[in-house]
């Protein structure tokens, strides 16, 4: 007992809801210098400080190139990665396991699926895939839910349900692609690497849109989710009504990835990473939703200028994720099968 | 210590909960056809019974985490499942059997989260809430630990958290599902000590218990259960007697009185020593 309260003193002096804070406020900091760098990158690089000049408008060819060019790709990196970020938190909190994540549930994969028969079918306009591949990817997710559902969804089942339809799609989406004429396979593998190149304003706005209302709600779920990480008896004894909360979590969780990946194609690594790299980050109890959605905005603005500027061609940003989420994906399996008994 | 609360028999105070011809089951299995029950308001009503005799069961339909098929059961009168969920978490609070802590979370933040129910949409952090949080953690002895994670917690400091939880949810109805089974005998007491100051103060407890001493110690209500019902209800000195005993648990033994408090002590008649 008297170690616990030496312990304790100490524990006053560092306290965690300072480092928490101190956490979140320096992923904001990171965040906003790298999408000053970012702003800078390219066949026209600007300084820093040419940058702020630009953004404020007053120098017009770099004011074209920045806010015009560039600007739309950062933002939608930042507010795309906070999304995946905040979704992947919302499902690591849901099934209390580091290895859920929309993509492991058999999302990403159900829209790809989507994408690839809409492509395939001859539909050649960008709404057309973002329709294939949102339908796909709600499908996908709404079946996963209802094959794991038993009087309730536990959060182990959810995630090797979904490992299991996210295997029988990958097939599928293979199928699909080896039928398909050359080029029309192209296209589709193209979407299915996942890439930011092709967003301007016209296709962020809208997704912002429904990302800051999407936001919103995830915000007001925050308070349920913290009590469904009491685990179900306590969450109901203080009055949480346990299914509906964790229904509408879902559908939110796959609604914020579902919005990235019609506007993208499937990033995986971001939704899966983030969360965890913000709970060590900020040392906090649970998987930490806002410390979650400014680490994922980071890590996709950072993969995303990995992917353009630092292999001699650019790439999709999805294959970055990919590498990266591959590695960190096998880390993080060894550690989780060291840890089980 | 062992003397601070009163074992006033059973008369007088409405009922809080009742279960009125209650068809309790699981997915797969019924626990009880028909069950009555009921908890005086003011009372420190301890069910006991056999393994499997359903008497978590009944605490788990007081707490509303298990609707009855048909019958009822009622908080104040009014069917439990009708009243608003949060309504209800603010009447009757819970310590379940086994709970997790999310890894990492401190003494403090845990407690703060019992006052879910008090809180709404939009509400923020209060007064109300701040003190609810600081008098749960002193009555259970915690202030000290507010900043320590409960993963570096000892199992009876543990256990203690939960009640603070609870407590912060500030009921006048508190249910304990076998609040002692992990901890040693001297936390074990500590705890239900603990239990008996809420008790003295109003509020009216719920538990789960094995032990028949404990129970008999600190119980005013017993409700005695076997095979899903209820077997008889009073005090324990009208109850346990060596015939119920026999009956209930089928254990044959002599019940004496308690050296240090008088209540009925369960004395086995096995290992060949009579």
């Amino acid at each position: 007992m008297s170690a616990v309260s030496t312990r304790a003193s100490a524990s006053v002096v560092r306290s965690p809801r300072r480092r928490r804070r101190l956490a979140t406020i320096a992923v904001a900091v990171l965040m906003v210098v790298a999408a000053v760098v970012a702003l800078g990158l390219g066949d026209y690089p600007l300084s820093p400080l040419e940058v702020v000049r630009a953004l404020t408008g007053q120098d017009g060819f770099a004011s074209t190139i920045v806010l015009g060019w560039r600007l739309p790709r950062v933002l939608a990196a930042l507010a795309f990665g906070a999304a995946l970020g905040a979704s992947g938190a919302v499902f690591q909190s849901l099934t209390r396991n580091p290895l859920g994540s929309p993509d492991v549930i058999g999302f990403s994969t159900g829209a790809y699926t989507g994408a690839i028969v809409v492509i395939v079918s001859g539909a050649t306009s960008s709404v057309g895939t973002a329709g294939g591949a949102l339908l796909g990817g709600l499908v996908t997710a709404f079946v996963v839910y209802l094959l794991a559902y038993r009087g309730g969804v536990e959060g182990l089942r959810l995630i090797i349900v979904g490992i299991g339809v996210t295997a029988v799609l990958h097939s599928v989406n293979t199928w699909l692609l080896l039928r398909a004429q050359t080029e029309v396979a192209i296209t589709a593998s193209f979407w299915g690497a996942g890439s930011l190149a092709l967003v301007g304003w016209s296709e962020l706005v809208p997704a912002a849109v429904l990302l800051v209302v999407l936001g919103a709600a995830t915000v007001l779920l925050a308070r349920p989710l913290r009590q469904l990480e009491l685990g179900d008896d306590v969450a109901r004894s203080h009055g949480l009504r346990t299914e509906r909360s964790r229904l509408a979590l879902v559908v939110v969780g796959v609604a914020l990835t579902a919005v990235v990946t019609a506007s993208t194609g499937p990033i995986v690594f971001v939704a899966l990473a983030a969360p965890q790299l913000a709970r060590r980050l900020a040392r906090s109890a649970g998987v930490p939703l806002a410390a979650a959605a400014l680490t994922g905005a980071l890590l996709l603005l950072v993969a995303d200028v990995v992917a353009q500027h630092v292999a001699a061609n650019p790439v999709p940003v999805g294959l970055v994720t990919l590498v990266i989420g591959g590695a960190y994906l096998v880390v993080l399996l060894v550690g989780e099968s060291r840890r089980a008994p | 210590m062992t003397d601070i609360h009163p074992t006033t028999p059973g008369e007088g105070g409405a009922p809080r909960l009742e279960a009125r011809g209650a068809h309790l089951a699981y997915e797969r299995r019924t626990v009880s056809e028909s069950l009555d029950a009921s908890v005086r308001d003011g009372s420190f009503t301890v069910i006991v019974g056999p393994n499997a005799c359903g008497k978590s069961t009944l605490l788990r339909a007081f707490a509303r985490l298990l609707t009855p098929r048909s019958g009822s059961v009622l908080l104040d009168g009014r069917d439990l499942a009708r009243v608003p969920a949060k309504e209800a978490a603010r009447t009757v609070g819970l310590l379940p059997q086994s709970s997790q802590a999310p890894e990492g979370i401190t003494v403090g933040e845990l407690v703060s989260r019992g006052r879910y129910p008090h809180q709404g949409l939009f509400r923020q952090w209060s007064e109300a809430d701040r003190d609810a949080v600081a008098t749960a953690l002193a009555e259970t002895d915690l202030t000290d630990l507010v900043d320590v994670p409960v993963d570096e917690l000892s199992g009876g400091q543990r256990q203690r958290v939960w009640v603070a939880t609870a407590l912060a949810q500030q009921t006048s109805v508190l249910l304990l599902d076998e609040p002692t089974t992990f901890l040693d005998i001297a936390h074990q007491y500590d705890l239900l000590d603990l239990f008996a100051r809420l008790h003295a103060r109003g509020t009216t407890v719920v538990a789960v218990l094995h032990d028949l001493a404990q129970a008999a110690r600190y119980a005013t209500d017993l409700i005695v259960m076997r095979d899903g019902q209820v077997v008889v209800t009073g005090s324990p000195a009208e109850v346990l007697t060596a015939e119920l005993v026999e009956r209930v648990f089928d254990l044959p033994c002599v019940v004496v009185p308690d050296p240090v408090t008088g209540t009925p002590l369960v004395v086995p008649r096995r290992r060949g020593l009579v």
